[in-house]
């Protein structure tokens, strides 16, 4: 069984994170587009921390049996990457759009010099 | 394309045009690869009435979607890439705010809304009575409108969910086709909801103490184009959207600033 200590404090840290990524989308610094990750993240973690039976469960499908509390790392770590190659796409994404954005910037400006 | 029918001259409508007049009005005209309707719902928005200013939105189309429109007369704003609907309908709104305009009405690019029907919509606006005013396919005694099973319910939720929030009675919240006053203009120039918008829209209007009406009006199908709702994305949606109106509770609201400030 997971110790009281290590699913008192993994559920305490996913609350946090669902916390932390509320408050960023209210004020406005996150897109719900990208906070449904995270928040199903904080969800995930913060289900299996609490549901100790389950976690246990989980851990005996992927043979884990001495310490199953090492899920909790393996899905957290499993959501970043999936987290991480999102942000990849994204990020290539932006600079196309920034690529095009400076090309039209450079033929509106020869267009406003050259006065037509 | 030619022979589009002018709008029924009910007495109604011919108030509604009387009043418009004086006002600077426009038409947001949101489109994205819509080359074969557009050009009719330009045409059919000037058959209503000429003195609408139309600007259509080009959100990156890959076909004559911009060519067309500009052949036609309209004004178009061309985004270098696609936004979505949202960023689009939103460069409408700051086209309209910073041109003054006193009224806007969103009329989609694929042929669904109905220009004629305009009157509907703009009644309530001239009135003095509601400042953001959503055509709905489904308020009418005969709401036949064809769609799947699953959209129904869908819609049917979302109305029961914004209808609790904005504690007024709304049917069809994901109706594009809409229009806003001075008010609603300045308030969708600064803000406007990204992916998906209508819902939020809607939403935010009302949080920002802006009076909301709908109307009820008939849908055509879609004359071009495709739907860019598929079943994937319809859950993308639904959790967006909804998470979107829960967060959207726990926001402070101002009343919009409706003169730009230089």
């Amino acid at each position: 069984m997971t110790p009281w200590a290590v699913s008192i404090t993994a559920a305490v840290a996913s609350f946090l994170l669902l916390l932390i990524v509320f408050e960023l989308i209210r004020s406005r610094r996150l897109r719900e587009r990208y906070a449904l990750m995270w928040l199903l993240t904080g969800a995930v973690l913060l289900a299996l921390s609490l549901w100790r039976g389950g976690l246990n469960t989980i851990a005996s499908w992927f043979g884990v049996t001495t310490y199953p509390p090492a899920i909790l790392g393996a899905v957290g770590a499993l959501f970043i990457l999936v987290v991480l190659l999102h942000y990849s796409t994204v990020i290539s994404r932006l600079s196309d759009q920034n690529t095009i954005l400076a090309q039209r910037l450079a033929l509106l400006e020869q267009q406003l010099r050259e006065g037509r | 394309m030619a022979d589009v029918a002018a709008a029924p001259a009910t007495p109604a409508a011919q108030d509604v045009l009387a009043q418009l007049g004086e006002l600077k009005r426009l038409a947001v005209v949101p489109a994205f690869n819509e080359e074969a309707s557009v050009g009719r719902v330009i045409d059919e928005i000037r058959a209503f009435d000429p003195g609408f200013d139309i600007v259509v939105v080009d959100d990156g189309s890959t076909d004559r979607t911009a060519g067309v429109a500009a052949d036609r007369g309209a004004h178009v704003l061309r985004l270098p890439f696609n936004l979505g609907i949202g960023g689009a309908v939103q460069t409408g709104y700051r086209y309209a705010f910073e041109r003054g305009y006193d009224v806007a009405a969103q009329v989609d690019g694929d042929g669904q809304h109905d220009p004629a029907q305009l009157p509907k919509i703009l009644e309530p606006l001239l009135a003095g009575s509601a400042d953001l005013v959503v055509g709905s396919r489904f308020a009418g005694p005969e709401a036949a409108y064809r769609s799947s099973a699953t959209r129904r319910v869908g819609i049917r939720i979302f109305a029961r969910i914004v209808s609790a929030v904005v504690r007024q009675r709304v049917t069809d919240t994901t109706s594009g086709f809409r229009a806003v006053n001075r008010k609603g203009i300045a308030l969708f120039a600064a803000d406007y909801p990204h992916d998906y918008p209508e819902v939020e829209a809607t939403v935010m209007s009302v949080k920002h103490k802006l009076r909301l009406q709908e109307v009820a009006v008939e849908m055509r199908e879609r004359s071009g184009g495709r739907s860019s709702i598929t079943a994937l994305r319809s859950v993308y949606y639904m959790a967006k959207v909804l998470l979107a109106i829960f967060v959207g509770l726990f926001r402070r609201y101002a009343v919009p600033v409706e003169e730009e400030h230089r």
